[in-house]
Parts: C-alpha cells; sequence; structure tokens
C-alpha cells in the first residue's frame, strides 16, 4: 500500500491494495475499488496539497525570520543599552546615545488615548446602525460611508491633519492648555504638530474598523434574544446594554483590540502631523514620537549603533503588538465564555 | 381595502363574557409600508382568565395578530395597524401609550425557548429588576419556577446557565421569566411547536395552572392541543380580496372551543378542524 492510497482511504478504513486487484466482484469491498481514481487525478491532489503545505509554512518562517532578524541587528544595542534603552529618552545619533522612552511613551498614549475616543464612538455608531433608529435606507448609507472613511490612504489623512484639522483644531488645544494647564499633560502651549492632533488622526483611522467590527457582531445577536428583552417589557436601552450589547461583547473586544494594533503601528499619518521630537515631554500638546514615526524618519541617514538602536525600537514594538494581540485573545476568550 | 371583504368571511363573534380582556375592533395589519396586508378586518373579544387560542393554516397571520396585542410589530419595520386594540378599554396604539408599558402588562412567550445567556436565577430577576422589583428577589425566583413547574428540577442548579436545560425546561424558564414580571396577560406563538410530546404536556399542565392568574392567548399548529388547553378558539383563514392581489388573513370563526370543534358554523372551519386541509 503507497503513501497516497493510505492518504486517501486511511479515514474511511476501507483499505486497498492496488497491486492485487481480484478480477470477480464477489464482495461489497471489490463494488468499492471500482471507483478508484486515475493516477493523473492522484498526482494533482498530492501536489496541491504539498503546496499548500509548503506556502502555509512559509507564513510561519517568514514571522520567525523577521523576528529573529530583528532581534540580530538590534544586538549591538541590546548590550550597549540594556533595558535602560526603555527608560531613557536620550536620543543622540552624534554621542551614539539612544534611549526610546520618548518614542514609548507617544507609541502608547497616542494609541491608547485614541482607543479611548473611538471605542464609545464607533460602538455607538454601530449600535445606531444596528438597532432600528432610523430607516434601513439611511443605515445602508451611513454604513458605506464608514467603510469608505476606511479606504482613505493614511498619507492623504496625513496631509489633511496638518493642513486642515491641526490649524482648526489649534483654538480648541489653546484653551485646553489655558483652562487645564496647571495638568502636565496639557502643559506647553501647542505649537502646531503633536500629539494631540495625532490622537485625533488616529481616532479617524480606527473608528471604521471598530464601527464595522462591531456592527458585524451585534447584528449576529439573534432576533430571538431581542424578543426576549423587549417582551419583558425591557426598555430601549435596557434592551441595548443589558442584553445585546454583552451578547456581542467577545466580537466588539476582537475589534477594538485589532484597531489597538493598527494605532500602535500606524506610521505615515502619525509621522507627518506628530512633529517627531525626541525631547521627552508628559504634555500631549507638546510635538513627540512614536516607535513606527520614529524609524519612519531616521533609518534614511541611520549607521551604525543607530541602525541597531532602531532596530532595538523596532523589536519592542513587534513585542507591544504581540503583547496586545495575546491579551486580545485571552480578553475575548473570556468575555465569550461568559456569554455564549 | 377595508370594505372589500367577502361577506362569508365576516367574523361571527359568539363571545357573550361580559369581562373582556382584549378587544379588536376592525384591525388590519399590514406589512412592507401598506404594501402587504398579512391580516384583515379581524373583531374580537378575548376574555378575562380564559385561555384562547388561535388556529389556522401558515400564512393567515394568527401570530401577526397575537403580536400586535403586545405591540410586539413595533419591531419590524414597515409593519402598520389599523382599526383599535382595546386592553380593558384602553386603546394600546394611542398615541400616550408606551409599548414598553404594554409589553409587561402583555407579556410574551416565543416560538423557540429564548432564555437570555446568564444564570437560571438571572433570567428570572433581569426582567423584574428592571421593571422595578423592590421585594424578596430570591422568593420571586422560587415562585415563578414553581408556578411554570420548573423549581424541582432547577432549584439545584439555579447558578447555572439556562442553556444547561433541556428545550423543554428552557421553554418554562421563559414562562416563569415573563410570570416573575407580573402581566395581566400572557401571549405565547406556538410554545411548544420545538418541543417533545412530553415537554407539551408539562408546559400545557403549567397553562391549566396560569389561567387561574392570568389571561392567555395561544398560537397553535396543534389542533389537539387547542381542545386540551383553550375555552375559546378563532380559526384564522386565507382569503381572496376583490381588489387585492395575493391571499389575506381573516378571521373565519371565533367562538367557545368545543363548538369550534364540533358544531362549527362555517364549512372552511369543519373541513379545517377535520383535517380536510391545512
Amino acid at each position: 500500500m503507497n503513501g497516497y492510497q493510505r492518504f486517501f482511504h486511511g479515514s474511511t478504513k476501507v483499505c486497498i491494495d492496488v497491486g492485487a486487484l481480484p478480477m470477480s466482484l464477489d464482495t461489497k469491498a471489490d463494488l468499492f475499488r471500482l471507483r478508484l481514481r486515475p493516477w493523473t487525478e492522484k498526482i494533482t491532489d498530492q501536489s496541491f496539497r504539498l503546496l499548500a503545505t509548503v506556502l502555509a509554512s512559509l507564513v510561519g518562517l517568514i514571522l520567525a525570520a523577521i523576528l529573529l532578524t530583528v532581534l540580530a541587528g538590534s544586538r549591538t544595542a541590546m548590550a550597549t543599552f540594556g533595558l535602560g534603552f526603555l527608560t531613557t529618552s536620550n536620543w543622540n545619533p552624534v554621542t551614539n546615545e539612544y534611549g526610546a522612552f520618548t518614542a514609548i511613551y507617544g507609541t502608547l498614549a497616542t494609541s491608547l488615548l485614541s482607543l479611548l475616543i473611538a471605542v464609545p464612538l464607533g460602538v455607538g455608531t454601530a449600535i445606531f446602525l444596528t438597532e432600528n433608529f432610523i430607516p434601513s435606507k439611511a443605515r445602508q448609507i451611513i454604513g458605506m460611508m464608514v467603510e469608505l472613511l476606511a479606504a482613505i490612504p493614511s498619507v492623504v489623512l496625513g496631509l489633511w491633519a496638518i493642513f486642515v484639522m491641526e490649524p482648526f483644531l489649534r483654538p480648541l488645544l489653546n484653551s485646553l492648555h489655558a483652562t487645564l494647564g496647571w495638568l502636565p499633560f496639557f502643559s506647553t502651549e501647542p505649537e502646531g504638530p503633536g500629539i494631540a492632533p495625532a490622537i485625533l488622526i488616529l481616532v479617524v483611522m480606527i473608528l471604521p474598523i471598530i464601527t464595522a467590527i462591531a456592527r458585524d457582531s451585534l447584528s449576529q445577536v439573534p432576533t430571538e434574544l431581542r424578543q426576549a428583552a423587549y417582551g419583558i417589557g425591557t426598555s430601549r436601552w435596557g434592551a441595548i446594554f443589558q442584553v445585546i450589547l454583552p451578547a456581542a461583547i467577545s466580537g466588539i473586544a476582537g475589534g477594538v483590540m485589532l484597531s489597538l494594533g493598527r494605532a500602535m503601528g500606524e506610521t505615515m499619518a502619525v509621522t507627518m502631523i506628530i512633529g517627531n521630537s525626541n525631547n521627552f515631554s508628559l504634555s500631549l500638546l507638546a510635538p513627540g514620537n512614536t516607535i513606527a514615526s520614529m524609524l519612519a524618519n531616521q533609518f534614511g541617514e541611520a549607521d551604525g549603533s543607530q541602525v541597531s538602536s532602531l532596530m532595538y525600537a523596532a523589536f519592542v514594538l513587534m513585542l507591544l503588538t504581540l503583547v496586545v494581540n495575546v491579551l486580545a485573545q485571552w480578553v475575548v476568550r473570556r468575555l465569550s465564555l461568559r456569554y455564549t | 381595502m377595508n370594505t372589500s371583504m367577502n361577506p362569508s368571511s365576516r367574523p361571527q363573534s359568539t363571545n357573550h363574557n361580559p369581562e373582556t380582556c382584549l378587544s379588536l375592533q376592525n384591525v388590519s395589519i399590514s406589512y412592507g409600508n401598506g404594501k402587504n396586508v398579512a391580516v384583515n378586518n379581524v373583531f374580537m373579544e378575548i376574555p378575562k382568565g380564559k385561555v384562547t387560542a388561535f388556529i389556522g393554516p401558515s400564512g393567515c397571520g394568527k401570530s401577526t395578530v397575537l403580536r400586535a396585542l403586545n405591540r410586539m410589530n413595533d419591531l419590524i419595520e414597515g409593519c402598520g395597524l389599523k382599526g383599535r386594540v382595546l386592553f380593558d378599554g384602553q386603546d394600546l396604539y394611542d398615541k400616550r401609550v408606551d409599548p414598553v408599558e404594554v409589553r409587561r402588562r402583555i407579556g410574551m412567550v416565543f416560538q423557540k425557548p429564548n432564555p437570555f445567556p446568564k444564570s437560571i436565577y438571572e433570567n428570572i430577576a433581569f426582567g423584574a429588576r428592571i421593571n422595578g422589583y423592590q421585594g424578596d428577589m430570591d422568593e420571586l425566583v422560587e415562585s415563578s419556577l414553581r408556578k411554570a413547574a420548573l423549581w424541582d428540577e432547577a432549584k439545584d442548579k439555579l447558578k447555572e446557565s439556562g442553556f444547561s436545560l433541556s428545550g423543554g425546561q428552557q421553554q418554562r424558564l421563559c414562562i416563569a421569566r415573563t410570570i416573575a414580571v407580573e402581566p395581566e396577560v400572557i401571549l405565547m406563538d406556538e410554545p411548544c411547536s420545538a418541543l417533545d410530546p412530553i415537554s407539551t404536556l408539562k408546559i400545557e399542565e403549567t397553562m391549566h395552572e396560569l389561567k387561574k392568574t392570568f389571561t392567555i392567548v395561544i398560537v397553535t399548529h396543534n389542533m389537539q392541543q387547542a381542545t386540551r388547553v383553550s375555552d375559546l378558539t378563532g380559526f384564522f383563514n386565507v382569503t381572496d380580496l376583490v381588489d387585492y392581489e395575493g391571499k389575506v388573513g381573516c378571521l373565519e370563526e371565533f367562538g367557545e372551543t368545543e363548538r369550534i370543534f364540533n358544531s362549527p358554523a362555517q364549512q372552511a372551519t369543519q373541513d379545517y378542524v377535520s383535517g380536510r386541509f391545512g
């Protein structure tokens, strides 16, 4: 019995020895043998299976290769700066001193704060689009627009942010500084590009992701569950917040985590609006940096230990997104266990 | 549309009970913003403290009428109602009436058991809490489960998910959940169609207990069930209208169950209850 014979018939427990095919057809087993497929078909199946296996394993290989080469590239910087790299904010190519704290702070601040704004907005929009507040025609149009928002290239958003959004928002940011300036987060005067406009452009970018995924999970909540809620005299608020949202929460959490990953890695629009400053400031109104924008800005003229430091920063970014992903899966599993 | 009815299908209300609970006065219901008429010119007096069954072939509008009784149809886009539905003399479709309050007073049990993805205890406590119940929740959960004949089977696993119960138990949990908000009427939309005969029997026994405290309206495809549980029966049928394309539901005959099944006034009712069509 050769290899692919076993592959095709092993699961059905009909084992066939082609070499000794009997001429008489007197048992049920013989009848099954009549439909043996020609060898060309088997070769095609076999080679397709092989090809698919190779391509599928390539994904894992590429991931591992990227991780390993980035890790290897950052070895010098790791040896020189150690974990201090993560906590110092000195970035000086002249003296070859590097610390990524400014960029790490920028990455975390922009992604988490943009999420804080985008989640209520996105989930709210999704609720509005799935519970029939407005006629279904209008809902479809709004839904389509949300999806179109996701299709805008990030460089266009960056351009819009720097020439339209930021000047438009300047008075608001100024008044934030004037009234809440005693807080360290608003302690500097807004002077154009900065972390706050970067957060807002990230909100625009991740809003459609959150909305689309939340809308899908909400519309998958069974009609029976809605009827059950309304049938015992639950108000619309009660039905949405106590029955429908909890039932859809695992899908929504997945979408939120996905967009957090997107926000952390977003480069172009953020680079254009964040100011690219390596001077650390807690203030959100001051220019700052994210790991992604720092990499995009400096890879061109970097050499030696600066390249290694950039690789180190890239490795940190990968680790951060990996942690986010693992966390996301854990959250989704926990939540779906509770509600389904 | 309202005046073009086939005269032979005019409903004949033989109910003389003075204690009317729900009164349908010339009710017509349509879907798709009036494009599809589901049921036409229904007159009906549903008495208090009795079980009223709606029977009839598929598409005759009996479920639609049932759902109109607690404004469940409001949740369907483009569904419209003409005529009046009176509950103790109050028009349920009056502008000043809150549909949420209507559904609290007129509860509903659905075709497919649909417990919340919460514990058995929470399934019952949820509705009561939302409606501002102030008393002892444990007591309410127990009494509701007892009334729905589920207490003995569920008392040891109140903290477990409602889905851990069997189909028939889930349906009784849904009945208990409905009872817990203390409605005056319970509407049941084919409550046993997804259940086996033994579970069906249990639900029917439950209904005999429930009708001491509640008015019950039940839609059923099972004519034996109608004879077993109901005091009154409304037979819905589909008819053609003179100036309307397609079939439209109407109330063919309404009266005491015994009379509907033994000596109906209409030939169509006779044909249906004897199994000649439908």
